[in-house]
């Protein structure tokens, strides 16, 4: 049989070149931005399908024809999962987009405040639970190849050297990965040429595993009747189910699937539009649907058929070949192999993501000097590190491999590592749905509960005694008997594999979320909480890829706005000029992502630029480190310009102030010429008057006695004016410089009235008629009686001077209100206009139309008192007539009594 | 010798000793006292001369001046200009405004005579 | 397509069911929770009158198809209910 594996060979590395053209076309297409048809829903879908590995192609006949229906509950998991994506998925993939998560660890570090720490256990953990699956895959191409190579002897090896084939699998599969998966550096840009081909390998599998069923049913069996009568009929016939694996088995399909570092690579990374989720929800279970429809019946079909012994596990390869169908079973094979290749090449690429972002990476910048200064070098480093781990992972497993010597069903080895990669579930859950979940809880769950699956599910499955001595399982370790690995807690005769699920799940929640109670979560952690389970409140709606171009506009469009539009349109055409496009809008790549970046930050900061661009570029969201970093360039910013806004506010005030002194000084000095002029025209105006008419009398010959009376007289009154005005500027000279002194005395109100009414009479031409309200006006009180009494003589005066009336008449009246005593002055003359009124109190103010001989000081001279003694005077206007109202605070009257 | 002049003066003892001396004079004397209607009451005397005061209620002197020599009629009509104020800067804004005299008060009576005598006669 | 403003009552139905077919979205896994672990209460194996595996497959891969179904329908109705009411929104 050397030919058919010869054969075989040939097929295998045909169907690879295949794919190596496929998925170099691919990454051919996407560099040219031609991806569209390569991101549907379809390629999304089947790109899920690597949840189908070689364990579940081969495995699950094998799994049927020793526990029945049992394998099924691998499939109703994830199917669960994806009907219930609005769950759970649509927020994962949501996150994932809006905060660029690379992989499960960076998932679950991001959240929890972007801890090293995290990412480092849970790539630890991912590694240790993976790798045995990865030496799965190899163990079951090579389990297929051996069957080609002849029938198998007791030793299992015939034909075929296992150990040297194994090693061609997993060093094509390197270089396939190696190839693939690191032509970009960047995790979060989608690996084109990956995704097709596994999307390929998909198809090819399912028709594989289809086609062995639709030969088997209707080929041996003889249609589905027939088929269902074989199966009742068989050892199979009846419904043996161990009811808490059923469960269990079911749950933990559902968490593997969020959880396993493959899964979250195709699932969340590789996505590329929200809507492919919703799509995929139906469509990906019909997927695992269709995989599994046959499982039972092949599985009935081959123990009927083979002979007693043959291995279960390659019925899909075995039986069509024990019937003569050579292309069938090497059909069947390139299912089983594709199922293989795609799980191992996306498994590794995620676990090199991991392990060349948290572990290496690390290490690399703490030793190296000067971190990552030089951004081409690092990217290097990067690159050299992923190529690095993804070799190292690939060497694992097939260590791995060689040290099982394919022990095991693969059943078994499938179901430790889902219970591994499992654990991840609390943290990732809590994470995204509770804000008080926290880093120390997050990270003593997972070590308790990695620690238990070790322990009572890894360790154990290389057989008793193996690793743990089989004491251990006996009385426990040191014959501590509730710490057995099959029976923690004394609690026996449960499944080992569900005890260890059960246990370490249980556990490692409980342990989450006390830790999570206890502690308190740092600031970063707190925002970085918020952000992801409020991860809809913050992200825009599901928008699909932007084709390169319009992210070119988009760019223009925001630096046009930021630098202005020339600057821009150069910035872009020099941009589009040194890329060799004739265009004015450059491709977005990196060197120009970096200057438009730089340029922008000259203008906005680098942090705010940062996000501009990336928001613009990767339809990603702003993380939490950006607008922190924003919060903090703003704040200073702020600080910077309220400083500068104190200042200049500070600057304005003093200005202002100037002006305002500047604008009092210039109106003292107008005030000054003007009250310079008045006085001069107040004092020239009688002189004139004097001096022309004693020259009149001096030198005028023939004047009558009459005529010399009468000029004499008006020499005599307007020095009289003279003589007064000169006292009163005097007196108001004195009293604005405050250099008046009161004479504070005791008496009677009505006694200083009574005095200056008897002083003003003699003075007066007798016209005006006086009338007193004698209501409150017998007060007592101390104060300035002789400054009081010349301020009533000054407005009994004015009164007689310039009420003009019929029959000018003065009332008197006297009110004592709560604080103040008023004596009202009411006149029956012509109101003071409105706009002199403000004026009256004013130095040498006269209502313009009254001619008089006041100097028109008298009011500018009582306001001065009045605001000595502490009250004041003011004019009420009236219908007709006016009201002066002088004003006593109370306490001077009250203190009198 | 039957001149006419206009005397616009609010103080009344000081129009006393004006009409006084002028008529004395051989003047025909008319006097006004309210600024606001002074230019109406000098374009409706046609006076020979104006004596004009520097302060009046209604309208400052400087204003009725500019007003009067804007009417054609009153454009070189020979006006003296008496201040109290005594400011140098009124009587520079008087030369603008077109004065032909100013004097500051007080004056002795033969100054304002004689100033009364060179504006009719040049 | 184009709903003038004249219509809201029926907008406002249309988004009444929009937003159940949302909540028999969400129930849907429930649905199949409850559904798929009927199995649990079957007897099995030793016991009295076990359940026949022809039966049993029927009754799993029912289940599936009808999940699969609800979810694909409950999908191309929101999905049309969607673009129904982006048509309504751009042309009033």
């Amino acid at each position: 049989m050397t030919a058919t594996l010869n054969l075989l060979v040939g097929v295998s590395l045909i169907y690879v070149a295949f794919l190596f053209a496929v998925a170099f076309a691919a990454e051919r297409a996407a560099v040219r931005g031609r991806s569209g048809w390569l991101r549907t829903p379809l390629v999304y879908t089947l790109s899920l399908s690597i949840y189908c590995t070689a364990w579940t192609f081969y495995g699950a006949v094998g799994y049927a024809a020793r526990s029945g229906m049992e394998y099924v509950t691998i499939y109703l998991g994830p199917s669960l999962v994806m009907i219930g994506w609005w769950w759970v998925l649509r927020k994962l993939v949501r996150i994932g987009r809006s905060q660029r998560v690379t992989s499960v660890a960076d998932l679950i570090s991001a959240r929890y405040g972007k801890s090293n720490t995290l990412a480092i256990v849970v790539t630890i953990m991912a590694v240790v639970g993976v790798t045995p699956y990865i030496a799965l895959q190899l163990q079951s191409v090579t389990l297929a190849l051996s069957i080609f190579s002849g029938p198998a002897d007791v030793d299992g090896n015939a034909g075929l050297n296992m150990q040297s084939a194994g090693f061609w699998v997993a060093a094509g599969l390197a270089l396939f990965t190696v190839l693939f998966g690191t032509r970009n550096l960047n995790a979060n840009e989608r690996h084109d040429g990956v995704v097709i081909a596994i999307a390929v390998e998909a198809v090819v599998k399912l028709v594989a595993l289809i086609a062995v069923g639709v030969f088997v049913v209707w080929g041996i069996a003889g249609g589905i009747g027939p088929m269902m009568a074989q199966i009742d009929a068989s050892d199979l016939g009846t419904w043996q189910v161990d009811r808490s694996r059923w469960a269990a088995l079911t749950v933990l399909s559902a968490a593997a699937f969020l959880c396993l570092p493959r899964m979250f690579q195709v699932l969340v990374v590789e996505n590329d539009d929200e809507r492919h989720v919703q799509i995929a929800s139906w469509a990906f279970p019909v997927y695992l649907m269709l995989m599994s429809l046959f499982v039972v019946p092949i599985a009935v079909v081959g123990l009927d058929l083979l002979p007693a012994g043959s291995n279960p596990d390659l019925f899909v390869v075995s039986v069509p070949l024990a019937q003569g169908q050579t292309g069938l079973a090497v059909l069947s094979f390139l299912g089983g192999f594709s199922s293989a290749t795609s799980m191992v090449i996306v498994a590794t690429l995620a676990l090199s993501t991991m392990v060349s972002n948290h572990v290496v990476m690390p290490i690399y910048l703490s030793v190296k000097p000067g971190g990552a200064s030089k951004s081409g070098d690092v990217r290097n480093v990067i690159l050299r590190a992923r190529r690095l781990s993804i070799l190292l992972i690939i060497a694992l497993g097939y260590l791995y491999y060689v040290l099982s010597g394919g022990s095991g069903a693969l059943a078994a080895i499938g179901l430790i590592s889902f219970a591994g990669v499992a654990q991840f579930l609390p943290a990732m859950l809590g994470g995204i749905f509770w804000r008080g979940a926290t880093r120390v809880g997050a990270l003593s769950g997972l070590c308790l509960g990695f620690a238990i699956w070790v322990y009572a599910s890894l360790l154990p499955s290389f057989g008793q005694g193996a690793v743990l001595p089989a004491s251990f399982f006996e009385v426990g370790p040191w014959g501590i008997g509730w710490l057995r690995p099959y029976a923690f807690f004394g609690i026996e005769g449960m499944d080992p594999t569900v005890h260890a699920v059960f246990w370490s799940l249980l556990l490692n929640t409980s342990v989450f979320v006390v830790g999570s109670l206890l502690s308190f979560p740092k600031p970063l952690e707190r925002l970085q909480g918020a952000q992801f389970v409020n991860v809809f409140d913050h992200s825009g709606q599901a928008r699909g890829w932007h084709a390169s171009v319009a992210a070119s506009e988009d760019l223009m469009i925001m630096a046009q706005r930021i630098l202005g539009a020339a600057e821009a349109q150069a910035l872009f055409r020099a941009a589009a000029l040194e890329q060799g496009m004739t265009g004015h809008l450059p491709e977005p790549n990196p060197a120009f992502l970096e200057r438009l970046e730089r340029e922008l930050s000259a203008s906005v900061g680098t942090a705010t630029a940062h996000a501009m661009v990336s928001q613009m570029v990767g339809a990603a969201s702003v993380s939490v480190e950006d607008l922190l970093a924003v919060a903090d360039e703003s704040a200073q910013m702020l600080e910077y310009s309220s400083q500068l806004e104190a200042k200049s506010t500070e600057l304005s005030r003093t200005a202002g102030q100037l002006r305002e002194a500047n604008d009092k000084l210039t109106q003292l000095s107008v005030q000054k010429d003007a009250f310079l002029g008045q006085i001069s025209h107040e004092l020239r105006t009688p002189m004139t008057s004097i001096r022309a008419f004693s020259e009149i009398l001096r030198d005028a010959e023939g004047l009558s006695v009459a005529e010399k009376t009468k000029y004499a007289s008006i020499i005599h009154v307007e020095a009289i004016r003279l003589t007064r005005l000169l006292d009163d500027l005097l007196d108001l000279s004195v009293m604005e410089n405050g250099q008046v002194s009161l004479n504070s005395a005791t008496g009677r109100l009505e006694a200083v009235l009574d005095h200056a009414l008897i002083t003003t009479q003699a003075s007066g031409d007798g016209r005006l008629r006086i009338v007193r309200h004698k209501t409150a006006a017998d007060t007592a009180l101390t104060t300035d009686m002789d400054r009081l009494g010349q301020v009533f003589i000054n407005l009994i005066t004015n009164a007689q001077k310039y009420c003009r009336a019929e029959a000018p008449q003065l009332e008197i009246s006297v009110r004592a209100e709560p604080h103040t005593l008023a004596v009202e002055f009411r006149d029956n003359g012509t109101p003071i206009p409105d706009a002199a009124r403000a004026l009256i109190f004013e130095k040498f103010a006269r209502a313009a139309e009254v001619e008089g001989s006041g100097a028109g000081l008298g009011l500018a001279i009582c306001r001065e008192i009045m605001a000595r003694l502490g009250g004041d005077i003011s004019h009420v206007p009236q219908a007709s007539g006016n009201l002066f109202v002088v004003k006593l605070p109370r306490e001077a009257a009250l203190a009198a009594q | 010798m039957d001149k006419h002049v206009l005397l616009v003066e609010d103080e009344v003892n000081i129009i006393e000793a004006m009409s006084f001396l002028l008529k004395r004079e051989g003047w025909r004397v008319d006097t006004h006292s309210d600024g606001a209607t002074a230019v109406s009451a000098i374009r409706d005397a046609r006076p020979d001369l104006v004596v004009l005061d520097y302060m009046l209620p209604g309208k400052s002197g400087i204003a009725i001046l500019t007003e009067l020599r804007a009417l054609p009629d009153f454009a070189t009509l020979p006006v003296l200009m008496l201040t109290a104020r005594g400011q140098s800067r009124d009587r520079e804004e008087a030369e603008r405004a077109g004065v032909n005299r100013f004097m500051t008060k007080p004056f002795s009576n033969t100054e304002v005579l004689n100033a009364v005598r060179d504006l009719v006669r040049g | 397509m184009a709903r003038g403003p004249s219509s809201p009552v029926f907008l406002e139905r249309r988004s009444y069911r929009r937003r159940r077919m949302q909540d028999a979205q969400r129930l849907l896994p429930v649905l199949g929770l409850v559904l798929w672990m009927v199995p649990v209460l079957w007897p099995s194996g030793d016991e009295a009158a076990p359940v026949r595996m022809s039966d049993a497959i029927y009754y799993v891969f029912g289940v599936w198809c009808v999940l699969i179904g609800l979810s694909a329908w409950l999908w191309r109705g929101l999905q049309r209910g969607e673009d129904a009411l982006s048509e309504a929104a751009r042309d009033p």
